[in-house]
């Protein structure tokens, strides 16, 4: 067997030139990135920096428009995983690739075996020895659905590392582990690297970035922002690089803080399957007439909280407390009949798009429109025509939705739930995926909203977003509210920081 | 080099409906093979496949007798598929109306026909609802397949039938495995003298037109219909998804327990082992054919019944097998739901 990883070339990965559009955006637009051998090697950006489209170009799910892919110094063509994997490049995705009823020495060599006859014993043995040749532990004869998250990643680096992977390409693997298990997948990585191996290690969490890596490239909007050493940066250098702009849009001038209270989060926990703490104590108070921000690098709990919000999840304890009613743990219905509009954060989960736009437009009011227990088609009618000309939709009532647009269904969304003139409005990443006129439309209507006096929660990764609409601004880290700052208090770097989990003025940090 | 890919795509909208035309088409290319095989003239065939039934009033009514309870098992699927609710089981369901209707048949010997005729049907819709109660629970609650339940259960009252016809219910008189004739004023009356033409034509119409005006006029229908094609969305607007989905399920039951009854108190008028004879997956056939419409599954319904009148004339006037008539069901079905999928889909070559 040969020693763990050859280790003969500068570099064991590089990516020179690439520019890959989908439709009109541009994903990576001109990226240079160079992996040297045997290093840990960050990819940081914000969520849609391009991220992820780069690592599946070099792992051959997508091709490239333009540029050129080096292994070993020596060009390459990647038009397929399988192309990917003969070049030694492996990758440990988010959603795992395992087969939960087969055990792991079988999941291990599935599809990297040569013979038709499989021997068990045999297999085992081979992925025990892997096992130990890596230095990373899997219980060969256990099957794969009874393993942890943690132990079933260590199964796909296996995976990897047993087709001779010698470039590891990780997205965002600790997003899915609890703090114990992060702390053994780092020191794997780095057993691995000491033997040879490159990593590429996709993030967008500046502590990690900084415990694990040695070199890191930030991407932004899909260009290049620079590739920097550990030792000569920091967080707050990085999270500039990140976010990266050093003006912002105009801020609102009218901000107001006082006002009832329409929504009030007290204490909110959440335990989920896996027992992990997904919300610690979350406590919120949003006013009448106020824009409150929760803002945050998405995966920290904002999406269990909309959905607590919505109706979709229950919370482990904790209670929420809209317009004086008790709607803890409430059904959606209730929860919007109490007061509260709702955009969701996949807008193709707000909308059905088999059926029409005047039925998706009617479908939360379904009561309003019965004559004698008969849909009142006229009314639906009506009412689609005059949302379809107040907010601007490109579309006739009887199109079906999944023919509109992006911004055109997130208007049918908003036209809605704000044509009941609810006292609370949760918009959940509202603009993501919009295009600009779009995103200023929808900006818009949320402060339109703000001003007739309904309080608005917006939760948000987009800190220019966050800037421009909010009176105050609460991050989300970990599950737990890391500060509330009134919004002329508030700037990126601040936020930044408090985003990647660095409190609030003293610097401490928070485990 | 260049290469065949699939990609995503779906085709413009006014070929959906068009496809199961297009599906006859290349079923009757397909079955060619087979017509050839058996060594019969293929346009013969296909003369007294589609045209020949037509030609006698004979035919002509025993077409709308075999589309009788289809209109009513096709009714059934498309309903609950519509929810998104994959009822496999309408064999099953029918099955159980027809146990119901042998039952009260017998049961209100004496009563007149004002109060047997309305007991049999509202018996017969309550029997597919109780043998559609288990699987449509388990999946709201348990989230258990229904395709898998609602399957299994046509098997078991496979048995449930053979224990009574062979136990409690054996005909005393002739000894045989079959049930007791139903009472007269049970009978569902004939629409056309000395045809068996019943009044279960009429209830399939009637049903077909319930259920078209439930699934596109109703609240109901609309939360249906996002429940079934967007659960997720369906409960984000506030659709109660398993109320909904459960309802659905046990109404698609009871739909089918009425073809039962049907076949029961309009042809039989006793209950004998198999007498569903495959109605209900035909019914699977008559829905997807009829692109899950509610008038669509009523001219599919007609269409099978004119294969199957067909496939009697032609291996009457050819001698090639009746199974023939099968054979195209069969491929008919298959390259149905294939187009359907490949709709979906573009090839795109690239190189």
């Amino acid at each position: 067997m040969p020693a763990a990883f050859e280790v003969n070339h500068m570099y064991a990965a590089q990516m020179k030139n690439i520019t890959k559009t989908f439709g009109n955006l541009v994903a990576n637009d001109d990226i240079n990135f160079e992996l040297k051998q045997g290093e840990i090697h960050a990819l940081l950006g914000e969520n849609g920096a391009g991220k992820t489209t780069l690592m599946r170009i070099l792992y051959g799910l997508y091709r490239a428009d333009a540029g050129a892919i080096y292994i070993n110094e020596k060009p390459v063509q990647i038009n397929s995983p399988r192309d990917a994997i003969d070049h030694g490049v492996g990758m440990v995705t988010q959603h795992f690739t395992l087969v939960p009823p087969l055990n792991v020495a079988e999941n291990v060599v599935l599809g990297a075996l040569k013979s038709i006859i499989i021997k068990p014993k045999e297999i085992e043995q081979k992925v025990a020895a892997a096992s130990a040749k890596f230095g990373i532990p899997v219980k060969p004869k256990a099957l794969v659905r009874h393993l942890s998250v943690g132990e079933r990643q260590r199964v796909e680096i296996l995976k990897a590392l047993f087709r001779d992977a010698r470039v590891l390409i990780m997205d965002e693997p600790t997003a899915v582990l609890v703090p114990q298990e992060v702390e053994a997948l780092f020191k794997s990585l780095r057993e691995l690297v000491a033997k040879g191996l490159s990593v590429i290690f996709i993030s967008h969490k500046l502590n990690e970035v900084m415990t694990i890596c040695d070199r890191i490239t930030v991407l932004r909007g899909g260009k290049m922002a620079g590739t920097v050493d550990r030792i000569a940066t920091s967080e707050k250098d990085l999270a500039k690089m990140m976010v990266g702009r050093e003006t912002f849009g105009v801020k609102r001038q009218d901000i107001k803080t006082s006002g009832n209270p329409v929504l009030t989060i007290d204490r909110l926990n959440l335990v989920d399957e896996q027992g992990i703490n997904r919300l610690k104590d979350i406590t919120l108070e949003l006013r009448r007439g106020e824009i409150l921000s929760l803002a945050g690098v998405s995966g920290n709990g904002q999406a269990e909280l909309v959905k607590i919000l919505t109706g979709l999840k229950k919370p482990t304890s904790g209670q929420v407390i809209l317009n004086a009613c008790d709607i803890t743990g409430a059904c959606p219905a209730a929860i919007t009949i109490a007061g509260m509009g709702r955009t969701p954060e996949d807008r193709h989960s707000g909308v059905v798009g088999e059926l029409t736009v005047e039925e998706n437009l009617a479908l939360e009011s379904l009561e309003d429109y019965l004559k004698r227990g008969v849909l009142d088609r006229k009314g639906i009618r009506e009412n689609a025509r005059r949302l379809i000309d107040e907010y601007n939709i490109k579309a006739f009532p009887g199109d079906k939705v999944r023919t509109l647009s992006g911004g055109n269904m997130q208007k049918v969304v908003m036209a809605r739930s704000l044509s009941r003139k609810p006292c609370c409005v949760l918009a959940a990443q509202p603009t993501r995926g919009l295009d600009v006129g779009a995103t200023e439309y929808v900006r818009g209507k949320l402060l339109e909203e703000s001003e007739r006096g309904a309080g608005v929660l917006l939760v948000s990764e987009d800190l220019e977003e966050v800037l421009e609409l909010s009176d105050r601004i609460a991050v989300i880290y970990e599950g737990r509210i890391m500060g509330i700052i009134p919004a002329e208090e508030a700037t990126e770097e601040k936020l930044g920081l408090m985003m990647a989990g660095v409190k609030d003025q003293d610097g401490e940090k928070v485990s | 080099m260049s290469k065949l890919r699939l990609e995503k795509a779906p085709a413009p909208a006014w070929v959906r409906p068009i496809i199961p035309l297009l599906a006859i088409l290349v079923t009757f290319i397909i079955t060619l093979v087979f017509i050839v095989w058996v060594k019969a003239n293929p346009l013969h065939t296909y003369y007294y496949f589609l045209i020949a039934p037509f030609t006698s009033t004979v035919t002509l009514i025993e077409l709308l007798v075999k589309a009788t309870p289809l209109f009513l098992t096709g009714a059934a699927v498309a309903f609950a598929f519509r929810a998104g609710y994959y009822n496999i089981g309408a064999e099953g369901q029918l099955t159980a109306g027809a146990i119901i209707g042998a039952w009260l048949g017998v049961a209100l010997e004496g009563s007149s026909a004002w109060v047997a005729l309305p007991a049999m049907i509202v018996g017969g819709f309550l029997g597919g609802v109780a043998w559609a109660l288990i699987p449509a629970l388990l999946r709201v609650k348990l989230k258990v397949d229904e395709v898998v339940t609602t399957l299994l259960m046509n098997s078991v009252i496979v048995f449930l039938v053979s224990y009574l016809l062979n136990g409690p219910w054996r005909d005393p008189i002739s000894m045989w495995p079959q049930s007791p004739d139903i009472a007269e004023s049970a009978k569902f009356i004939t629409l056309l003298p000395r045809s068996r033409l019943h009044f279960g034509f009429i209830l399939g119409i009637i049903t077909i037109l319930v259920i078209w005006f439930i699934i596109s006029r109703t609240a109901f229908g609309l939360k249906m219909r996002a429940a079934g094609s967007s659960a997720e969305a369906a409960r984000f607007a506030g659709v109660d998804v398993e109320k909904t989905i459960l309802f659905t399920a046990l109404a698609s039951g009871g739909i089918a327990g009425l073809a039962g009854v049907g076949e029961v108190a309009g042809i039989h008028f006793h209950l004998i082992q198999g007498l569903s004879s495959n109605l209900g997956y035909t019914g699977i056939i008559v829905a997807t054919l009829g692109s899950l419409n509610p008038f669509g599954v009523g001219i599919a319904a007609l269409f099978i019944g004119l294969i199957d009148t067909g496939s009697l004339t032609v291996s009457r006037a050819l001698g090639v097998p009746v199974y023939l008539g099968q054979v195209v069901q069969a491929a008919l079905l298959l390259v149905t739901l294939g187009m359907f999928l490949l709709a979906n889909y573009r090839l795109k070559r690239e190189g």
